[in-house]
């Protein structure tokens, strides 16, 4: 059956280009004097995608993998290491950032190259919905002050009326009616349910072109997360808005996003179609990701689940040389005696991101046409700095 | 005579706001080896029910009614002394929620696993730390472990510890609350096989309190649906998984995303758990319940056998 809300796709709206966040470890005098290195935790290291209008696309991943790390980087609200993020913004944004002398290729902004007074325009157009709906509203604003205060920033309406219909407009699409009754009320008024759906309002009453949420769904009953998972669908029909989803929930991720991206200890391992990628996984830690999850099935309770993973995440200041997954990867130990190309591979060369199916992506050397591109000494080579 | 038999169980918190009904009338058996799922929503009560077992409710809440007996031999009249001497860790334990903060973090996890052992047994240090290594190994850690603080482990780790610790006395009944809610799939998934694992070879009688209905058809071969404060539906998981008889059941199951199959659409519950300080007065899912009718909002529905062990409380099966 195919799925009810799959939707046509537009043009790029953003490209991500290798980016890496990287955080200091705080060094103290000793380690200075004694000249010892600078240590890093990457938490992201080098993760590439890009985003189509009206798509939704998904990072999913253990924590720590880096997932929310990469969301927040797009905002520049963690620093960046390296990289580029090309973002496409509206007609009227473009020309207010041209004003302000900033280049544009192809009506592509670069995100990281801005300076913090050029970013503030963008930041309408990109916003967030956090995890946390108790504690990302300001418990001392009504609903109608936390929706204004967004307005206000960004000069949005100029009389109060004008700035109240805008208001209810947005409630109305997160669909928290009848209106009246809810602007007055402050957010521990309000059930987790109608608080997220405040913050989704908060995030699409400046009309955004990209959203990025943060496992919006994860502290919620499951009653209550089917309705909210909706909301968000429709909007992107509504607003021709993109997401950048984050979950840890597969099950969600294939209900509600086009494509998927597994992270892996700060890089993406596998990307591709939602529904193909669980359906078919082709990456060894999505495979063992999958089948780690419990499917509600009476049946399950007489069997041991298989896991397909050894070990446990290691640290991210010292990433494993090669595929950073073999240590723990089952498909590497069990063929690494009879294929010994193997052992040439993965503990030495990262394998790169690519393209083994149509629209389907993954790094990982069981496949010859990767290690093909390894060897013709094409991209990459691990960079440990 | 099952092992545990709870009747008509009342727990109550005395809040300045007012009386907050959180377990209404909770009864159900849980026979020797056997491992029960009760599942519902934040709020519903669960943890409540799971805090009175072991008589373990925080003030300004306390029990008000009911009995809750092991062996036959009721355990809500009981002295607080009698209960910790004869009752709680001894035959019924419980592996909490967040292992993350139920380890102090001044101890080592030897001290704490050896606490019980030395306090409920006569062993001497030494005896109980040859117990706690048996314990540590039978969940898949190292002895070493033994020696370390609870912030040198991972939180898979300290899941583990906090699960030896509920074994420590060999209990009856082990009662996991949320166990794995704060860890990732695959360590979820170690623990579980851990738990099964236990299950099968100390025959031990596992109540498993979770929101998630998945994790709850990994262990369970019964399931108790729990709905502000009451339990709406009993039955083996079979029955409650292929032919779920409440409205707020089935609701339930159709809200899950699956991994596996075709695609439908999530179905929601529209409005809001109940105030349990002024529950309604008929059945407390009426006011969302989409097959509603008359008898709903005026008179609570009794708990009726539908089928062969398979219960429910819900007026679309009873007669008036």
């Amino acid at each position: 059956m195919s799925h009810a809300y799959r939707v046509e796709l537009g043009e790029e709206i953003l490209r991500v280009q290798d980016l890496k966040v990287w955080f200091p470890i705080k060094r103290d005098i000793t380690d200075i004097l004694l000249r010892k290195p600078q240590l890093y935790v990457h938490a992201v290291d080098g993760v590439s995608f890009n985003i189509r209008k009206r798509e939704i696309f998904c990072l999913v991943g253990e924590s720590g993998c880096g997932k929310t790390t990469t969301g927040k980087a797009l905002l520049r609200l963690v620093p960046v290491h390296s990289g580029k993020a090309f973002f496409k913004p509206r007609k009227e944004t473009l020309e207010i950032l041209d004003a302000m002398g900033v280049k544009s290729e192809n009506g592509f902004v670069e995100l990281f190259g801005l300076k913090d007074s050029q970013f503030r325009p963008l930041r309408r157009e990109i916003q967030m919905i956090y995890q946390d709906p108790y504690g990302s509203l300001n418990p001392r604003f009504r609903i109608k002050d936390v929706l204004e205060e967004v307005l206000l920033v960004h000069k949005i309406g100029s009389t109060k009326e004008e700035r109240l219909e805008i208001i209810a407009k947005a409630l109305e699409m997160v669909k928290l009616t009848p209106v009246e009754e809810f602007i007055d009320r402050y957010p521990h008024q309000l059930s987790g349910g109608q608080r997220q759906r405040v913050a989704i309002a908060r995030a699409i009453i400046g009309n955004p072109s990209l959203i990025i949420a943060d496992e919006p769904v994860s502290m919620l009953d499951v009653s209550i997360r089917a309705e909210i998972l909706e909301v968000l669908l429709n909007l992107r029909t509504l607003l021709d808005v993109s997401f950048i989803f984050i979950t840890h929930d597969l099950a969600v991720a294939r209900y509600i996003c086009d494509r998927i991206a597994v992270m892996y200890l700060g890089k993406i391992v596998e990307l591709g179609d939602a529904r193909e990628v669980i359906a078919d996984p082709l990456h060894p830690y999505t495979e063992a990701l999958i089948a780690a999850i419990p499917d509600p099935d009476p049946a399950n309770r007489l069997k041991f689940r298989d896991l397909k993973i050894k070990g446990e995440v290691p640290n991210a200041v010292f990433i494993p040389p090669g595929c950073r997954f073999h240590p723990r990867c089952i498909y590497y130990e069990q063929h690494k005696e009879t294929d010994k190309e193997l052992e040439q591979l993965c503990p030495v060369v990262e394998p790169p991101l690519s393209e083994i199916k149509p629209e389907r992506y993954v790094s990982c050397y069981r496949y010859p046409s990767i290690r093909e591109i390894v060897k013709s000494g094409l991209p990459t080579a691990n960079k440990q700095e | 005579m099952a092992l545990l038999e709870v009747e008509n169980l009342r727990t109550y918190f005395y809040t300045l706001r007012g009386v907050v009904k959180a377990v209404d009338g909770v009864s159900f058996e849980l026979e020797k080896g056997e491992t029960l799922g009760i599942v519902g929503e934040s709020g519903c009560g669960k943890s409540t029910l799971a805090w009175s077992l072991l008589r373990l409710v925080p003030p300004p809440g306390r029990i008000v009614g009911g009995q809750i007996r092991i062996d036959g031999k009721d355990i809500v009249g009981m002295s607080e002394s009698e209960v910790r001497r004869e009752i709680r860790w001894k035959r019924i334990s419980m592996i909490f929620q967040g292992a993350m903060n139920a380890l102090n973090p001044v101890y080592t996890v030897g001290d704490q696993i050896i606490e019980p052992l030395l306090l409920h047994t006569n062993m001497t240090k030494q005896e109980a730390l040859e117990r706690a290594k048996e314990l540590i190994e039978a969940v898949g850690l190292a002895p070493s472990i033994l020696e370390r603080y609870p912030h040198e482990l991972s939180g898979g780790q300290k899941q583990r510890v906090v699960i030896a610790m509920a074994l420590a006395l060999k209990p009856d009944i082990v009662i996991a609350d949320e166990p794995t809610t704060a860890l990732d799939v695959v360590v979820q998934a170690q623990i579980l096989n851990l738990m099964k694992k236990l299950h099968q070879e100390e025959k031990m009688s596992i109540i498993l309190i979770t929101h998630d209905l998945g994790v709850v058809t990994e262990l369970s071969e019964k399931i108790a649906v729990m709905y502000a404060g009451k339990i709406v539906e009993f039955g083996r998981a079979e029955d409650i998984f292929e032919n779920p008889l409440h409205p707020y059941t089935k609701a339930l199951i159709r809200a899950v995303p699956r991994l596996k199959g075709d695609i439908h659409k999530l179905e929601y519950i529209p409005g809001t758990p109940p105030d349990l300080r002024s529950p309604p007065p008929g059945c407390r899912f009426a006011p969302r319940c989409p097959r509603r009718f008359e008898p709903c909002d005026k008179e609570e529905p009794p708990m009726i056998e539908y089928s062969k062990g398979h219960y429910v409380a819900c007026w679309l099966y009873s007669k008036r």
